[in-house]
């Protein structure tokens, strides 16, 4: 590579080292330094306190409340997501652009929408309200509401990182399996959900970050009943509604790191499918 | 395992179908080449054979049983895709093996049987150093190699092949489909396989089926199809021929203004179109003609002769040495095809 001329895409030095440190500047100042002050904020009577705010049985149950909601609907939506892709990707109906749309809209429609849609279809004045009341079922200001409210919002994360993948793999290798014997499960078993296994790894981890992290959703159908209907994006905010900032900030560490961890096993993840690939190549 | 094909259709969507009606009869044990040029139905064709299609009409008997309600998956038909479709996160040994670990548990062979299984195809098909590695590890001959493994794997009854050799070079494809028709010959396993490259079908088919917009123009034998043609089409598609409009009157075509010599043809008066091959316009020293080009391929000489306004290719009669360009010369016609000039394209 010595004495070759500098390509023309490519652009001098200067302006290279330019644009690096703006992006540096932006990402430090936009997302590192709040981050940051999250954990400082948190820790700033020290650890102690930090650890007893979290022990708080309001904190404890926004926790639990948190990762039940989370544990249900990231199973509910890996399943929905990979029906939707499958069919998205292998097969050609009528209406299937209409469909590959809809998949989006929880992105483009505001979450607080996204939760009073169900207030709307199932709370006290809502559509099905009295027929829920006459059964004795509670689906708003309750734990279903929350996680129809997730499931909502969460839905693309799977389904949009399993499409393109799985169009680009085409369906010959499903059509291959077809002629040598497989029945359908056994096409998708051994075929199909190996090809996307990485991928859809790491759709699940980013919807599960989002589902923990999801407030204007859930804020709307929560009721925000203390040690009930609190997740804690919700505790949070009540916390710091009322001047307990280090109870606030502990339990948004807490939530910020969640959200790390699982940025930091989609990153080993593509680590590791980065070297597999390799191998193979 | 006899194959026959009666009237089937398949619509994809408005305009022309892609099958219209295909017609065609294979018998046991036959090596066969559907030969078309492309979206003239040759993998469609193929794809309803194996059961990855449906056809809007039309019947389908393998062995003389109709295979309309049977899936995929139940016909025992083996595959090889144009782009091979291997398993790509499999090993070649599990590509292979594919086909016998997904039988219901009561006719899956044990795992030794199995890997002695894999192993033999895979000395069949002399790749079996491979059987570790994974697709995208191995070259393109051997990834063919390996997806006709995989196919045999399960005993098939009837082999399809779309464009086997299509995305191999000039040598590995030759050898391939010397190798394939030996394979074929030891094997017996009646076989059609798709091909848009008409040297590939005359090398190694019994017998060429011609397609052309979704019908079977000509069925039959290589030598049959060059020197009998059932159609203009045909007559054009195969092998180099000249194009001369011509008119025929009382079993004589002439090709006036051209100064050409009529030839007998057994169409009806009227215009026609006769297909000459270059080796059977012989050019003759003095005339007409001028010779316009010269160039030898190694075994014969090719000339193009300008006549009239008309470029013809044209081979020199024996005894000729050494035409060169702007020698003069006459042409005479050996032996030519006519067909009435309205079914001609």
């Amino acid at each position: 590579m010595t004495a070759v001329p500098r390509p023309a895409a490519e652009d001098a030095a200067w302006a290279r080292l330019a644009a690096i440190g703006a992006a540096i500047l932006v990402f430090g100042l936009l997302f590192l330094l709040p981050l940051l002050a999250v954990f400082v904020e948190a820790l700033r009577r020290g650890l102690d306190p930090a650890l007893a705010a979290i022990a708080d049985p309001d904190s404890l149950a926004a926790i639990r409340l948190t990762l039940l909601v989370a544990a249900i609907s990231v199973p509910v939506n890996m399943l929905g997501g990979v029906a939707a892709a499958w069919c998205i990707a292998k097969f050609d109906f009528p209406g299937k652009r209409l469909l590959t749309t809809l998949i989006e809209l929880p992105f483009a429609v505001s979450p607080v929408i996204s939760g009073l849609v169900w207030v709307l279809l199932f709370g006290a004045q809502g559509w099905f309200g009295p027929w829920l009341q006459e059964h004795g079922l509670r689906i708003v200001f309750a734990l279903p509401g929350m996680v129809l409210a997730t499931v909502f919002v969460t839905f693309p994360y799977v389904a949009r990182t399993l499409i393109p993948l799985m169009q680009d793999q085409g369906r010959e290798e499903e059509e291959a399996a077809a002629t040598l014997g497989a029945s359908g499960f056994q096409t998708f078993r051994r075929v199909t959900l190996p090809n996307i296994r990485w991928a859809l790894l790491s759709g699940v981890l980013l919807c599960n970050a989002r589902a923990m992290g999801e407030f204007g959703a859930v804020s709307v159908v929560s009721g925000h009943v203390r040690g009930q209907t609190n997740t804690m994006p919700l505790h949070i905010e009540i916390l710091y509604n009322e001047y307990q900032f280090v109870g606030a900030f502990a339990v948004a560490a807490l939530l910020a790191l969640l959200a790390l961890l699982t940025l930091g096993a989609k990153l080993l993840l593509e680590r590791l499918t980065g070297r597999r690939a390799a191998v193979h190549a | 395992m006899s194959v026959e094909i009666a009237g089937l259709t398949r619509r994809f969507g408005a305009g022309r179908p892609a099958l219209h009606g295909v017609e065609l009869l294979v018998r046991g044990g036959e090596f066969v080449a559907l030969l078309g040029p492309s979206g003239s139905g040759k993998t469609t064709l193929l794809r309803v054979l194996a059961g990855l299609d449906v056809p809007d009409a039309g019947q389908v008997r393998i062995d003389g049983r109709d295979v309309a309600g049977v899936p995929a998956r139940a016909r025992g038909i083996g595959f090889v895709f144009q782009s091979y479709a291997l398993f790509r996160h499999m090993t070649v040994f599990e590509n292979v093996a594919f086909g016998l670990r997904v039988r219901p548990r009561g006719a899956r062979p044990r795992e030794a049987e199995i890997a002695a299984r894999v192993r033999r195809l895979l000395e069949l098909v002399q790749v079996p150093e491979l059987e570790r590695r994974y697709p995208e590890q191995i070259s393109g001959g051997q990834r063919q190699r390996v997806a006709l493994a995989r196919a045999l794997a399960i005993e098939p009854r009837l082999l399809l092949l779309d464009e086997p050799f299509g995305a191999l070079d000039a040598q590995v494809r030759k050898d391939l489909r010397i190798w394939l028709r030996g394979l074929h010959d030891r094997l017996g396993i009646t076989t059609l396989f798709v091909t848009h490259d008409q040297d590939e079908a005359m090398a190694v088919a019994d017998r060429i089926a011609i397609l052309r917009e979704g019908r079977v123009a000509q069925f039959d034998e290589p030598a049959a199809l060059f020197d009998r043609p059932a159609d203009a089409f045909v007559a054009g598609f195969l092998g180099e021929a000249n194009r001369l409009p011509c008119r025929v009157a009382g079993g004589l075509a002439h090709f006036a203004p051209l100064p050409l010599a009529p030839v007998p043809a057994a169409v009806a008066d009227g215009p026609a179109l006769a297909f000459v091959r270059p080796a059977a316009l012989v050019a003759t020293p003095g005339g007409e003609g001028v010779v316009r080009g010269a160039r030898h391929d190694g075994r014969v000489l090719h000339l193009s002769v300008q006549l009239g306004d008309t470029l013809l290719e044209a081979t020199p009669a024996p005894g000729w040495e050494g035409p060169r360009r702007d020698d003069r010369c006459g042409l005479r016609i050996a032996s030519a095809l006519v067909f009435p000039a309205d079914a001609a394209d």
